[in-house]
């Protein structure tokens, strides 16, 4: 026998030329906005725009199916633009933009196609179907791709309100449930790809209805979707940076919890045949979490910068702030257990599942129970 | 009363929502960790070891400990064993291992490793912790806290103005971490803040003295506040001019360490001009009053002496008018409707003034005026709000405005209807003109002319209350609602009479018989009646405002800040470094000979 011992190729090397045409494409449309409306920007946010190029290059190079993604939701996106001509009254007269992509239009497609998406990896389990769980990753990856359409529309369309009214949609408790939906979603493709299962879609994909459900709730009963001006208190580049850290943060947790509750019933022989061994999800569940600890460590420390910078001290024992720390305590205490005590099973597995219930009132529990200086979303 | 018992989902909501639950559960996850730290030393995982244990390839492992380990393959192969060796060295070394090269009596060894820093996260991660708490214990009030204890400091608790307050409740200027804030009214300056510690507060020296020029709200077209900005001055101890800025939400100003934030806003003393009316004198006259907002003044008017307080002055006020949104288009109304909100329906109503009026007994009704007329069903008011505590809502009563948009009008025709003397002669209007000309000077004209006369003096005791009260004592139950209509019948004709009189009086034309006076009769009527529970017999009409605004400033020195934000920093790479740098190890033993070359054993200490 002969032993294989080629030194790997370097990283760029293993480029190919769609990698390199993304990159291409990715910083284009980057210098373009530089260019065009760089006057309206202060240093910190061209610094944003200027480092969301190569980040947002390598996340495509390191996850192949971004590419596809980026470009599909950028195309959506300028189509969208260019249907309003700058008009906001279009919205109920262009037909594209009425029925498809103006963004309450393409978010209630994301709301309705994850719904479908659910129903499709129920079924596809229940059924060992592969096909059916297939269907349900290309409705996940639609809905993924209406869902940031639709934000990037709302992105648009808030400057047609007024150019002093436009700002990045992650301002309100609207806008962050669909923004949560579309993280939690996309990481979950990720992990379905790596492990080459689909089965743990019908779970993570409950904890993407249920915020759904929410969303629906709070456009229909509560009018919650209308783009109203930011409060000064958030305007912000901050905000940028703060709030989408957090919810890769919460979407990851929310997959940790979804997959613990897998564990569990596999674990017991509910469902075991169905589900992929109990070491695969054992396994994304910490990668999940190991994830989700990173980006809200990132995300409460910038969450904490801004504070200085906004309310006059880092940290203030606010509400927010204090189950803050519950959550990265608790996390930090998981992936202590896990990583120094060698832990596995049934018990980081309720863990996790617990921990969604501290992640989920930190989330929303504080803003509808406590008040305090991070009162933004009320219900 | 009912009383429902306590649900679980009622308990469960106290539970969460009580800051001593969240600080319970963060105590129990602190002492985790501590009970964690404990554990882990027993495991080398102390700094030296693990220094040592970075940097070592455990190049002395033996062959016997090798084969023990569960991730082992061998592999027989043609090539000479130093080419070998230097081929796998190759390959590990583009693997990202760190590669010894061992000879061995028969062979050789090659110790790998990789992601050492996988155990430098660690150690950055858990100093980074240490550090942080460090930076949080400089910026708290730790050095008070023991000048407390010793009884160097100590809170003051009374209402004094700043400068009585004595050095004790004082902290100096070096004082390194203080977190205060202070109102300054535009043209006005601050050289202290106050500290809110407990249920009292110190007072902060600063090093300088803050000066506002002026503060700014700017509102976006909606009405919601935009921007809160202040144009500040700084001057040292002599008075020279340090600097000047603007500062705002989210940009503070950093001045020799101390950080000034924009944090509120508030009324600094704004001047009014106001317009006194006498609601229970027969008379329409006014007599002028000047205020300041947070100062008060002494009322000596017919009705009684009043300590009148002003509270606050605002000078916009959006509400909302809740006027109908028109359905959007149907496609819209299944997407939940537009996202573009509609703000029709909310509406700047102009400036309004808020006051107290403290009786003798000490009594106080609280008010908020607006200056201008608000229009409601289409037609044109002025509006006083009236509560009798804070946790109350304003119940308005609403005074109408006649042709010229005046409340003139409603003065006089209140005046008049109060006036007993002029009540026979309106008593007698009103006969006469609801009476054919054949009735004239008969019995029935008497009988009509004192109802009329009894209507309005009741109604000018306690408005339709009074009358309703009347009603019930003298009419039989199945008579009363129609004795009801007629009384109210009588008194809106009697009034319309009064009107008449009222105008007259003041030299001015009949007012014309069309709805807008029938209106105006009516609402007066209405507003009247109001009166009697409005709970004070003044009303103060604003005329003019001179505004004065106040700027609410936080200072904080926080000299822990930067060691928090290197803490952070250090954390976060330690973090990353723990949780996506694996540790793997490495080793390949080639042994000439026997087709036998060992192969690898991967140890993971690191992964999970």
């Amino acid at each position: 026998m002969e032993l294989a011992l080629d030194q790997p190729a370097p990283l760029l090397k293993r480029l190919s030329w769609f990698d390199w045409l993304f990159a291409a494409i990715v910083a284009a449309g980057g210098l373009f906005a530089l260019s065009r409306f760089g006057e309206y920007m202060d240093l910190y946010e061209k610094a944003i725009l200027l480092a969301a190029i190569p980040s947002l290059a390598v996340a495509g190079w390191f996850w192949k199916p971004f590419r596809p993604l980026f470009l599909v939701v950028g195309a959506i996106s300028l189509f969208a633009v260019s249907q309003y001509g700058g008009n906001l009254a279009r919205m109920e007269e262009a037909f594209f933009l009425k029925y498809l992509i103006s963004s309450q239009a393409a978010i209630m497609w994301m709301c309705a196609l994850f719904g479908l998406a659910t129903l499709a990896y129920w079924g596809g389990l229940l059924a060992r179907s592969e096909f059916t769980m297939k269907t349900g990753s290309t409705l996940t990856w639609v809905a993924v791709a209406m869902g940031f359409s639709g934000l990037m529309v709302r992105w648009y369309e808030s400057y047609l309100v007024g150019a002093d009214v436009g700002h990045i949609p992650v301002s309100n408790l609207y806008e962050v449930f669909v923004l949560f939906c579309l993280i939690t979603a996309m990481m979950y493709l990720y992990y379905e790809a790596r492990y080459q299962t689909r089965q743990m879609g019908a779970f993570v994909l409950l904890v993407i209805s249920a915020a759904v459900g929410f969303i629906l709730w709070y456009t229909f009963d509560r009018g919650a979707h209308e783009i109203q001006p930011l409060v000064p208190a958030l305007k912000s580049w901050w905000m940028k940076l703060h709030v989408p850290a957090n919810f890769i943060g919460y979407g990851a947790f929310s997959i940790a919890a979804m997959l613990g509750v897998a564990y569990l019933l596999a674990a017991r022989g509910i469902l075991a045949s169905r589900l992929p061994r109990l070491e695969v999800i054992d396994d994304v569940m910490y990668k999940a979490i190991a994830i989700g600890f990173a980006f809200f460590t990132i995300a409460t420390i910038l969450g904490a910068m801004w504070a200085a910078e906004a309310w006059g001290g880092y940290w203030s024992w606010d509400p927010k702030e204090t189950w803050a720390l519950i959550v990265w305590l608790n996390y930090a205490a998981w992936l202590h257990i896990r990583l120094v005590k060698g832990l596995r099973g049934a018990m980081l597995a309720w863990w996790a599942v617990v921990g969604l219930f501290v992640t989920v009132f930190a989330f929303i529990g504080v803003n509808m129970f406590l008040s305090g200086l991070h009162s933004y979303g009320t219900l | 009363m009912n009383t429902a018992p306590h649900s679980f989902g009622k308990s469960l909501f106290e539970l969460l929502s009580s800051m001593r639950f969240a600080i319970s559960l963060l105590s129990i996850l602190a002492v985790a960790s501590i009970v964690g730290t404990v554990l882990k030393q027993a495991e080398p995982y102390n700094a030296p070891n693990f220094v040592r244990e970075m940097k070592s390839f455990r190049e002395h492992v033996s062959e016997q400990s090798l084969n023990a380990f569960k991730h082992r393959h061998e592999a027989a192969t043609t090539q000479p064993p130093a080419a070998l060796a230097a081929s796998a060295q190759r390959y590990l070394e583009g693997q990202g291992y760190k590669v010894k090269n061992l000879p061995r009596e028969d062979g050789v060894l090659l110790a790998a490793k990789a992601g050492s820093w996988n155990r430098l996260g660690y150690l950055l991660a858990h100093s980074a912790i240490v550090m942080i708490c460090i930076g949080g214990l400089m910026d708290g009030n730790l050095v008070f806290k023991v000048q407390q204890l010793l009884g160097y400091k100590k809170i003051e608790t009374r209402d004094i103005p700043q400068s009585q307050v004595p050095a004790i409740s004082r902290l100096t200027p070096s004082n390194p971490s203080f977190r205060g804030s202070v109102q300054i009214p535009e043209g006005s300056s601050a050289d202290v803040a106050f500290l809110n510690v407990a249920d009292g507060y110190l007072v902060q020296d600063l090093p300088f003295t803050v000066a506002l020029k002026q503060f700014r709200i700017e509102h976006y077209t909606t009405g919601q506040p935009k921007s809160f900005e202040s144009d500040i001055e700084l001057f040292d101890r002599s008075g020279k001019k340090i600097r000047e800025a603007t500062i705002a939400v989210n940009h503070p100003l950093i001045h020799d360490g101390i950080a000034i934030y924009q944090a509120s806003f508030a009324d600094g003393g704004t001047r009014l001009t106001l317009r006194g009316w006498n609601l229970f004198a027969p008379t329409a006259a006014s007599f002028p009053i000047e205020g300041t907002v947070f100062q008060s003044a002494t009322l000596t008017s017919g009705a009684g002496d009043y300590t009148l307080e002003f509270i606050d002055f605002r000078p916009f006020n959006i509400e909302n008018m809740g006027g109908e949104i028109a359905a959007s288009g149907d496609a819209m109304s299944v997407l939940g409707g537009s996202p573009v909100s509609d703000n029709r329906h909310l509406r700047n109503v102009g400036p309004s003034f808020q006051y107290k009026l403290r009786d003798s007994r000490g009594q106080a009704r609280e008010f908020s005026n607006y200056m201008l007329p608000l229009e409601l069903e289409g037609r044109w008011y002025m509006m006083s709000g009236v509560r009798a505590s804070p946790n109350e809502s304003f119940r308005y009563m609403r005074m109408p405005l006649d042709a010229d948009g005046k409340i003139d009008s409603f003065m006089r025709l209140r005046g008049v209807l109060l006036n007993a003397g002029l009540r026979p002669e309106i008593a007698a209007r009103f006969a006469r003109q609801a009476l054919p000309k054949d009735a004239w000077g008969t019995e029935i004209e008497g009988k009509l002319t004192s109802s009329a006369a009894q209507v309005l003096a009741l109604f000018a005791e306690g408005g339709f209350q009074a009358l309703g009260g009347f009603i019930e004592t003298k009419v039989p139950e199945a008579e009363r609602e129609k004795a009801a209509g007629t009384y109210l019948r009588i008194l809106e004709l009697a009034a319309f009479e009064a009107l008449q009189v009222a105008q007259r009086q003041d030299g001015l034309p009949a007012p014309k018989p069309d709805d807008a006076t029938g209106w105006l009769v009516r609402d007066t009527l209405n507003s009247m009646s109001d009166m009697f529970v409005y709970g004070a017999p003044i009303y103060l009409q604003l005329m003019q405002y001179d505004e004065v605004k106040a700027s609410g400033l936080q200072l904080t020195r926080s000299p822990g800040k930067n060691v928090v934000y290197f803490g952070s920093l250090l954390l976060t790479l330690g973090v990353f470094f723990m949780l996506y740098v694996r540790e793997r190890r490495v080793w390949l033993r080639i042994k000439p000979g026997h087709a036998r070359a060992l192969d690898t054993l991967v140890k993971q200490t690191a992964t999970p």
